[in-house]
């Protein structure tokens, strides 16, 4: 594309700097062309559409005489008492899975088989990864299984020989159990990430932090951890936003309960009040607004990740250095 | 802190790095580990360094066996070709870094990084990151950063390669010369034969993981031990001509086609008695045959290379083998030139076709 530049401004003809004018637009186009309808049809579109529900007081009894509503749905979000309780909700489900998890867990994990003979730390990532490509009814049945109550139960039989009183743990503890459901999955995205920032890390720094005295532990702390400040970063922000919309599991598991909201975070509300008759009445303006704030939530969260965490640098075009 | 490499053995699968090294190291003394790429020089240092576990051998440092010393606890300092300088420490922290892996106190690490930083002339950039230096800044805080704790074995891997020339020899000088004034012993891999002949105390060459020769820089250029050695160190490179043993009115004589070289007396009881048979490679380095119209060697001028100081002239000999000659700049010959050549023959070297081995020395 420079070099379209360069030829424009060369070139006094004006028939020529016309078509390369046209050019200069037209190439770009043509690729992002694709890319851009995708993003608009299922990006931009469904936003378009959530807000404009969400300002109407769409519901299965009103399906056939739709009001706008104004910011009614939003108000009636900001004066619910249940409001607060999700957001807590939200909160803790997002941050104790990200810390322990899918940034904690991935980084030991990561560490763990970049130590070990190579073979092994291979075999054990291909290991973790399974859950991933497991369908996640499935995997959250297996968990159902796992945590089944008393007298069975995996956790129990396994609990039973140090004499803790079997129990069902989905009520018990629900979530320890979501949170874990989610971060053992979800840790495999970040150890992928940190193994390669791991491997990538020239040699000779390793070979140099080891012959100025490091044991494996301050080697770790003083020389990987800051060369993969980056990739962690990443990690952080990309899976924040992916925990704040995701659901899934939490649905499968615990449904938000057990009783009242117990587990009901921000997304799985949206889902439950729009499309799912938990509650007799579908409410989809209510849903859509919902919706709408974690939107805009996730927005500024990027926006903020951008410019806070210098994303550009960490995706800056790699320095190719003439062989 | 002497050094001593038993019998020491690096494979990797099949590979042999490093194939059966026995290398004895004074206290004190400045090594080079000479050879060209891949004959097993990092391996080797890598080995000393405790980062590589020998496969078969032992490395002794004074009386002591450190096989199964990790490298933090072998008080070594090294200089790694890409000087290693942590990216995201400053010029001080990362000289400092040692010192706090060993919990030096904060003033301490001060005092001593700014010592160490001044004696290197670095002492002014201490709050710079890596980035921000020089390649000859950098090469500098990586000494610094093994020299500061005070290590008992110095070892170095190509540590000039990335600098432009004039730097390097600046470096090799200061280089030498600190090496000299702290009396650490050192170890310095090179696949430059200058550098290891100008720096070392002696020079280990090494070829496929092998020792091939250890002797002082005089040794290597004037007593080569072996046809590998002699072709290997100098440049340009020594002359090799099959050639014919004999003994002809009481003198040791070398023949080839074109060519009849009488040895000195000494030279030939030597080599008489040692040849297995009456064939011989014949070597004499480019500076020891001149072009002299006195000459008894036929020969004409091939190419003309100008090196600046001198002439390169490829001469054929009569029997068709072509023999580099330095001769002093601006010679009045062209290709195609007749001219007559004399051997210093004091100066031949003369190697078993078979073992490869010298006959003389
Ligand atoms: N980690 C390794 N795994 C397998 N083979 C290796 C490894 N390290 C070195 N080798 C092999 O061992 C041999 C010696 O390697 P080494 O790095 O010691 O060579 P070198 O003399 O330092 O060469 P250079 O001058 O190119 O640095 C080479 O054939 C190399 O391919
Ligand atoms: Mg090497």
């Amino acid at each position: 594309m420079t070099q379209q530049t360069v030829t424009a401004q060369v070139t006094p003809h004006m028939d020529v700097s016309w078509r390369a004018r046209l050019r200069r637009f037209t190439t770009p186009a043509f690729f992002t062309g694709p890319a851009f309808v995708l993003v608009f049809l299922f990006f931009f579109l469904p936003v378009i559409l959530t807000i404009l529900i969400s300002l109407t007081d769409m519901s299965v009894a009103t399906i056939s005489d739709i009001k706008f509503v104004g910011l009614k749905n939003y108000i009636r979000i900001w004066r619910s008492r249940t409001t607060w309780k999700i957001l807590r909700n939200t909160f803790i489900y997002v941050g104790f899975t990200l810390t322990f998890f899918n940034v904690g867990l991935a980084l030991v994990l990561a560490l763990i088989t970049t130590h070990i003979p190579d073979r092994w730390g291979t075999a054990f990532r291909t290991f973790w990864l399974l859950p991933r490509i497991t369908p996640s009814v499935i995997y959250a049945i297996m968990w159902t299984w796992f945590t089944a109550d008393a007298p069975y139960g995996i956790v129990n039989q396994f609990l039973q020989i140090f004499g803790v009183e079997p129990r069902n743990w989905m009520s018990a503890q629900p979530w320890l159990v979501v949170i874990a459901a989610n971060g053992f999955v979800g840790a495999s995205f970040g150890m992928i990430i940190f193994t390669s920032a791991i491997r990538s890390i020239p040699v000779d720094f390793l070979r140099a932090a080891l012959v100025d005295g490091a044991s494996t532990w301050q080697r770790i702390r003083y020389v990987i951890l800051p060369m993969i400040r980056w990739p962690i970063l990443f990690v952080v922000s990309y899976q924040t936003l992916s925990l704040l919309a995701s659901f899934e599991y939490i649905l499968l598991l615990t449904d938000g309960g057990p009783g009242f909201y117990t587990t009901e975070v921000w997304s799985l509300h949206a889902y439950h009040r729009a499309l799912s008759n938990y509650f007799g009445n579908v409410q989809f303006g209510y849903g859509a607004a919902l919706a709408a704030i974690l939107v805009v939530i996730g927005v500024i969260a990027s926006v903020i990740y951008l410019r806070v965490f210098r994303f550009n640098e960490m995706v800056a075009e790699p320095k190719i250095e003439v062989i | 802190m002497e050094v001593r490499l038993v019998h020491l053995s690096k494979y990797f699968g099949e590979v042999r790095a490093v194939n059966d090294l026995n290398l004895e190291i004074k206290s004190g003394e400045f090594v080079a580990l000479l050879g060209p790429s891949g004959c097993g020089k990092t391996t080797t240092l890598l080995m000393i360094a405790g980062i590589y576990i020998p496969t078969e051998g032992e490395i002794w440092f004074g009386d002591r066996i450190v096989n199964d010393l990790l490298p933090k606890d072998r008080n070594i300092g090294m200089v790694f070709q890409s000087y290693a300088l942590y990216p995201h420490m400053t010029v001080f922290e990362n000289i400092s870094f040692p010192l706090k892996l060993k919990k030096v106190p904060m003033a301490e690490r001060r005092k001593r990084a700014q010592r160490v930083a001044d004696m290197m002339q670095i002492g002014h950039l201490m709050d710079r990151k890596p980035a921000q230096l020089s390649g000859g800044q950098q090469q500098r805080v990586a000494l610094a950063r093994a020299l500061v704790k005070e290590p008992d074995i110095l070892l170095f891997d190509e540590p000039l390669s990335n600098l432009d020339a004039k730097l390097r020899l600046t470096m090799r000088g200061e280089l030498k010369r600190l090496q000299k004034d702290l009396g650490i012993t050192s170890i310095y891999v090179t696949h430059d034969q200058v550098e290891a002949m100008t720096m070392a105390d002696r020079v280990a060459v090494l070829r496929d993981g092998r020792l091939q020769t250890f002797s002082t820089p005089d040794d290597l250029y004037n007593r080569p031990q072996t046809l590998f050695v002699a072709g290997f160190i100098g440049s340009p490179p020594m002359n090799f001509i099959d050639a014919t043993l004999v003994q002809e009115n009481g003198k040791v004589v070398v023949k080839a086609e074109g060519m009849r070289i009488e040895l000195p007396d000494e030279l030939g009881k030597r080599a008489l008695a040692r040849a297995k048979s009456d064939r011989v490679v014949y070597g004499i380095r480019p500076e020891h045959v001149h072009l002299d119209p006195e000459g008894d060697i036929e020969a004409e001028i091939y190419v003309v290379e100008p090196l600046g100081r001198e002439d390169l002239l490829d001469c054929r000999l009569l029997g068709g083998s072509v023999m580099g000659v330095l001769a002093p700049a601006g010679q009045p010959v062209g290709p195609g030139d007749k001219v007559r050549l004399r051997f210093e023959a004091e100066h031949s070297q003369l190697f078993d076709p078979e073992t490869e081995h010298t006959l003389l020395w």
